[in-house]
């Protein structure tokens, strides 16, 4: 939206001039101006945010990697930065967050692109007229609450199944956070399926599909977009989920991709070097920003991925 | 012209073909049933636990080394406090960035660049934005672990919620009444202020509630700017000391807030705060519950009540 | 299988498809078909035409029981008898999904599905289980040959159905409704998103049609209909206001609403 119409470049060859009170006014213009400028100024903010994220994470980290080299941070399979025989293996923290996330996602993505295609293509009004809303309930809750109901409602249940299960585990904290992230998924993929038009429906319904086979050979492809994207959201949560892995799965760093054992993820082992008293620029303090930044980099990375997928699959109807 | 035979093989098909859309629906409203149900135990397990505990006490008292005395008064006023500093920061930025984004952004890369980047912002985890403030607004700045810091951290947090609520209230506008302001001779500020953000208030105030939700339940990176968990004084009261200094005392107090107050109940080993944990736990839901409710509210009235 | 009578000085022979009889239909509180009665005729094109809003793409969507898929609409009376089963499609017995197994629909704007050309016209045939194929080479093929498409698009079969022109993705939703063999195509408008000469190729291709099937066109295009149909309804307002056999109806009309929408003098 343009502020004001310009004028035509060739004025019309009558009359004399403006008059006064077509002419703009200056005082008005100026006000106009500076409110404008304001305005630039507060959505410009966003991308200093991302300036000094991006600045502050590569700062910090640039410290720590001038005394552990990148090749121990990627390679080294031990991660005990705060004993006196320290090893920077992010993978340790790494396979963590994988296994962690990997439960979660196969909780979240299957479970929420049911409910987004029953929401979609089976449910009444009613039925998603209060379904929605209760999705965006659950989604709301905070997820230090989500911890605490995994680590004292949900480990006690896996532990009469497998009573070899530890107390602290990344199957329940896992499972939990797959229920939590199952609104996101279903909420998007089903925004992605509605956008689907009625044609494309009509299309199918008259040559006499049921509502299974229009959804899932008319709608669902043609909200790949969408749904992927929703997938894409569904695990940059998983991999950036905090609190309910710091309070289920306990912060040992641990070396496994087995859900039943304890382990740390990147950010759990951030919460727990902030609860510790760390002093400021000791290297202990340093390798929560280099973590930082590994998420950091793995999100964008989920991002650009979306991005990418989008555009591939960008559907024209 | 159809045989008999034919008609029966079609009727088998679509039989079969019927059998699996009912199957579907039953998946459906059992992958549905998952979610309810996990709500529900969790809501009811934490109040089976915590509710008997919640007493005006429970409210009134600081926590303690002892799981019966203890309480959350200085959680929940640490909790609005920051919260207070959140919508300050958080609202006049979010709305005024989504009305540029709206109304003024000229079509350029300056615009892409910020549209993507508020995207981007959404997608990164609220733990970054804990060490964004542990770097820059509590050593760089030096506004240490206070009040301050924490609420400057969740507006951060929030921001791209109130962009994208800002846009899509402006967006539900129709194109009609920008033109009838424009046609009367105002200005893009006049339009604005005179029937853009009137008209779109309530949907804005339904993302800042889903904004304020979120960020009242925010816990990792309040924790990672390293707030005390132990805090048994109140911040001296807003605006309350001698001006000048004194009115803004309290925002650089040292604080705690609910979900750290629950964290930190919930790893201790007695049984005896894990119940504390749940009544705290109650509290922090039936907050979250009402706000979202609220923010469901407000916009089932929007939809009810405009014509356009 | 009964004969309207009246109708002998048209097309000689002719048998009945379907029968719409007195035919009541509901959006919600709104009253869109009053009483409607008209008659179907095998292997000819009936065309039904009359201002926006009169009621004749809700009367054709009743034949395929597209009305279904949303809540509030209301089959208040009477009914569609289909030949020769002689049975109502509108029956509450009657399962829509059979009804459109049988009765095929194109519709006004082409609506290919996100899918290979193949894919598109196979589509009428996976739906009734097939998966042979061969099989479904074959009918691919004959149907696309049906539409007149093959000899754009045998080498493409595998490009995305919106990569066509807008002419080609209608033809190729007449291909998806002729794949399966329908007794009945439902044309709503099929030409009305189409430059003048895709829309010439449409219209051949429908009377080319009638050959297989029978052919119920709703048109907002008065030549048209009088281009390719034997039988013309005009409604208005919901009513049949006269149905007969297109010359008859463009040449000389029996009643004096005909006369004036047909002569541009209505409204």
């Amino acid at each position: 939206m343009t502020a004001s119409a310009s004028m035509p470049s060739d004025p019309l060859p009558l009359g004399s001039g403006i008059s006064d009170r077509l002419s703009k006014k200056a005082s008005r213009h100026i006000k106009e101006r500076i409110i404008e400028a304001l305005l630039f100024a507060a959505a410009a903010f966003s991308v200093f945010v991302t300036i000094a994220i991006v600045y502050v994470l590569v700062k910090e980290s640039w410290v720590f990697f001038e005394t552990v080299p990148l090749s121990d941070f990627l390679f080294d399979t031990q991660w005990t930065p705060l004993f006196d025989d320290a090893h920077y293996g992010i993978m340790v923290l790494l396979s963590g967050t994988l296994t962690s996330s990997g439960v979660a996602l196969l909780v979240a993505i299957p479970l929420g692109t049911i409910i987004a295609i029953y929401l979609s293509e089976f449910a009444g009004f009613k039925v998603r007229e209060i379904a929605k809303p209760f999705l965006e309930l659950l989604g709301g809750v905070p997820t230090i609450v989500y911890g605490y109901f995994a680590l004292t409602f949900l480990t006690p249940i896996l532990q009469k199944i497998y009573p070899d299960l530890p107390g602290f585990n990344l199957l329940s904290a896992g499972l939990v956070m797959g229920i939590m992230i199952i609104p996101y998924v279903a909420s998007l993929s089903e925004d992605a399926m509605r956008a689907v038009p009625m044609s494309l429906r009509e299309g199918s319904y008259a040559m006499g599909a049921t509502r299974l086979q229009t959804a899932l050979w008319v709608v669902t492809p043609a909200a790949t977009s969408g749904i992927a994207s929703a997938y894409i959201l569904g695990i940059s949560r998983a991999v950036g989920e905090t609190m309910i892995l710091a309070v289920a799965a306990g912060m040992q760093p641990n070396l496994t991709f087995n859900p039943t054992e304890p382990g740390a993820t990147i950010t759990s082992y951030i919460v727990q070097v902030a609860l510790g008293d760390l002093p400021h620029g000791s290297i202990g303090y340093q390798t929560i920003f280099a973590a930082g930044l590994t998420l950091l980099l793995m999100t964008l990375a989920f991002n650009l991925l979306g991005y990418w997928l989008r555009k591939r699959f960008r559907e024209v109807y | 012209m159809l045989k008999a035979a034919d008609l029966e093989a079609i009727r088998a098909i679509i039989a079969r073909a019927k059998r699996w859309d009912l199957f579907f629906s039953l998946l459906g409203i059992l992958s549905l049933m998952v979610g309810v149900l996990t709500f529900t135990v969790l809501f009811v397990d934490m109040a089976i636990q915590g509710v008997p505990r919640l007493s005006l006490d429970f409210f009134t008292s600081f926590p303690s080394r002892r799981a019966e005395n203890a309480g959350i008064l200085s959680a929940w006023v640490g909790t609005v406090l920051v919260m207070m500093v959140t919508a300050l920061s958080a609202v006049p930025l979010g709305v005024a960035a989504g009305v540029y984004l709206e109304e003024y952004a000229p079509k350029n890369w300056m615009t892409d660049i910020i549209e993507i980047n508020i995207s981007n912002l959404a997608g990164i985890p609220s733990i970054v934005y804990g060490l964004l403030a542990l770097g820059l607004f509590v050593y760089y700045f030096g506004f240490g672990q206070s009040i301050l810091s924490a609420g400057l951290t969740l507006a951060l947090l929030i921001l791209p919620v109130i962009i994208v609520a800002t846009r899509e209230a402006i967006r539900a506008i129709p194109q009609s009444i920008h033109e009838g302001s424009y046609a009367c001779g105002a200005t893009t500020w006049q339009t604005v202020s005179d029937h853009i953000l009137p008209y779109s208030s309530a949907g804005i105030l339904t993302g800042v509630i889903i904004g304020m939700a979120r960020a009242i339940g925010e816990t990792a990176p309040i924790i990672t700017i390293g707030a005390l968990t132990f805090i048994a004084f109140l911040p001296t009261a807003p605006f309350a000391g001698d001006p000048p200094a004194g009115l803004f005392e309290w925002i650089f107090a040292p604080f705690t807030v609910m979900p750290i107050q629950m964290f930190n109940w919930t790893s201790r080993p007695e049984a005896a705060f894990t119940v504390n944990a749940a009544a705290a736990g109650f509290v922090l839901v039936f907050m979250t519950l009402a706000m979202n409710g609220l923010a469901i509210y407000v916009r089932y009235r929007l939809r009810k009540n405009i014509k356009w | 299988m009964q004969i309207q009578t009246g109708l002998e000085a048209g097309v000689e022979g002719a048998l009945l498809k379907a029968d719409v009889r007195e035919l009541d239909f509901y959006y919600g509180a709104f009253h869109a078909l009053k009483r409607v009665s008209m008659p179907i005729y095998d292997h000819k094109v009936t065309a039904l035409i009359g201002p926006s809003g009169c009621g004749k793409s809700t009367l054709l969507r009743c034949f395929n029981r597209m009305h279904d898929l949303y809540p509030g609409n209301r089959y208040a009376g009477g009914g569609i008898v289909l030949f020769p089963d002689d049975t109502n499609l509108l029956a509450p017995g009657v399962d829509p999904i059979e009804v459109r197994m049988r009765i095929s629909m194109v519709f006004q704007k082409p609506n290919p599905f996100p899918k290979s050309i193949y894919e598109n016209v196979a589509y009428s045939l996976r739906v009734r289980g097939m998966s042979n194929k061969n099989e479904l080479d074959d009918r691919v093929e004959s149907a696309l040959k049906g539409a007149a498409l093959w000899n754009e698009v045998s080498n493409r079969l595998k490009e995305l159905g919106a990569n066509l022109s807008g002419g080609q993705q209608q033809r190729l939703c007449i291909a998806r409704a002729l794949a399966s063999d329908p007794e009945i195509i439902l044309f709503d408008e099929p030409t009305s998103a189409l430059d003048p000469i895709a829309t010439a190729s449409i219209e051949e291709l429908i009377t080319e049609l009638k050959e297989k099937v029978t052919i119920l066109i709703v048109t907002h295009n008065m030549q048209q209909a009088a281009r390719i149909s034997d039988y013309t309804g005009y409604m208005y307002l919901g009513e049949m206001v006269e149905f007969g056999v297109t010359d008859q109806i463009f040449i000389k009309p029996q009643k004096k609403a005909t006369e004036d929408y047909i002569t541009g003098r209505f409204g």
